[in-house]
């Protein structure tokens, strides 16, 4: 499989909240790194995970199955998700993939983690 | 010194085209006569999470060898000769500009004694891959992806699915067997794309991975749009429907006598 050409890196902004940056691009050879990503981040306590997509430089409709996928696994543990940052070009990819039915979309960090409860 | 702007139409992303533009619902254009047009025209296209069943991941695989092709080159006659390779009482009415994004296909499916009539939109193409979201309606809610890709110095042509069925009936009836044809669909679609480049008896892959073993109750309503049931309904009512249209428009045709 050819290198993914995304980086994710983790902040656990508190016990309750996790933010994963997205750099690069979301594809299905971005699995890996997104799984491990989603490990590293998943404190003990973690309730909601953030993505930040203001690094988001390309997306395919495989790397969309591979947020749906996460998605599952985040609300098996009765977790949720959220994301920040997408342009409006990627917000309207989440809402012609149906993605913002299930996904909050806000505009920044500060309103994600608002949601979140973060004090 | 002026700041440039930084408004998003500047920076278009590299995946900008690829994508459907925004449409609130699916708008079908001219088929052949004789293809049955039901279940597509005004339905919106749903994903996985707005499916019924249990999600499942599939993807069905097979290598071309011996072909000297680069993955561009099997996608592109994919796309151009996509309803040959469709199994025999199948048919995918594709639309006359090609499968670009956001163009929708007509499908119609012998489904034991029935014809099904649905359809697809096509979410996103590219040079190297495609993708198809379902309508309201079809057997099951999610994304078809078609792909290439250089393995092992080699080629490897593959269909992934990401589902649901649709509704509870369709959930039944994959339990029952359906799932098993289906994988038997997309494994003689792989057959019959390799066969295309001289790969006869071609050996397909299948890895089916259960993503979300839950149903999704709430999605339980989705059996009113149910593709299946509506195209029975409606074929059931041809007798009828036929001389009702003549009797309306005789009615419609009758000179109306003047008021005394």
């Amino acid at each position: 499989m050819p290198p993914a050409k995304v980086t994710l890196g983790v902040r656990q902004v508190s016990a309750r909240a996790s933010i994963i940056d997205v750099q690069g691009e979301v594809t299905a050879f971005a699995e890996n790194a997104l799984m491990e990503a989603y490990i590293k981040a998943n404190g003990p306590s973690t309730r909601v995970f953030i993505l930040n997509f203001n690094g988001l430089e390309y997306m395919n409709s495989s790397g969309i199955g591979l947020l749906v996928t996460l998605l599952i696994r985040i609300n098996r543990q009765k977790q949720r998700l959220f994301v920040f940052g997408l342009s409006d070009h990627y917000r309207h990819i989440f809402e012609l993939t149906r993605l913002s039915d299930a996904i909050k979309m806000y505009e920044g960090e500060p309103e994600a983690l608002d949601a979140a409860h973060i004090p | 010194m002026t700041t440039p702007s930084t408004s998003s139409s500047e920076s278009k992303p590299r995946d900008a085209d690829n994508w459907a533009p925004r449409a609130s619902s699916l708008r079908l254009g001219a088929v052949p006569s004789g293809a049955l047009k039901l279940n597509v025209h005004g339905k919106q296209a749903v994903s996985p999470l707005q499916g019924f069943g249990s999600m499942w991941q599939k993807t069905y695989r097979v290598r071309l060898k011996g072909v000297s092709v680069l993955p561009t080159g099997v996608i592109k006659v994919w796309k151009e000769h996509f309803p040959e390779f469709w199994p025999k009482g199948n048919h995918f009415y594709g639309p006359l500009t090609g499968i670009a994004p956001g163009e929708v296909g007509l499908i119609n499916m012998d489904v034991g004694p029935a014809t099904l009539s649905t359809g697809v939109l096509v979410l996103y193409a590219d040079e190297e891959s495609f993708t198809f979201m379902t309508p309201q309606g079809h057997i099951f809610a999610g994304w078809i992806t078609f792909s290439a890709h250089e393995e092992d110095e080699g080629v490897v042509a593959q269909v992934q699915v990401l589902i649901r069925a649709n509704d509870p009936i369709y959930e039944i009836g994959f339990r029952l067997g359906a799932s098993k044809s289906e994988d038997r669909f997309w494994q003689n679609t792989l057959k019959g794309l390799s066969a295309y480049f001289g790969v006869e008896d071609a050996e397909v892959e299948t890895q089916a991975i259960c993503v979300d073993r839950k149903v999704q109750w709430s999605q339980a309503s989705n059996v009113w749009h149910n593709a299946a049931i509506r195209s029975t309904l409606y074929l059931m009512a041809t007798p009828v429907r036929a001389p009702l249209r003549r009797m309306r428009k005789r009615n419609r045709q009758r000179p109306t006598s003047a008021a005394q």
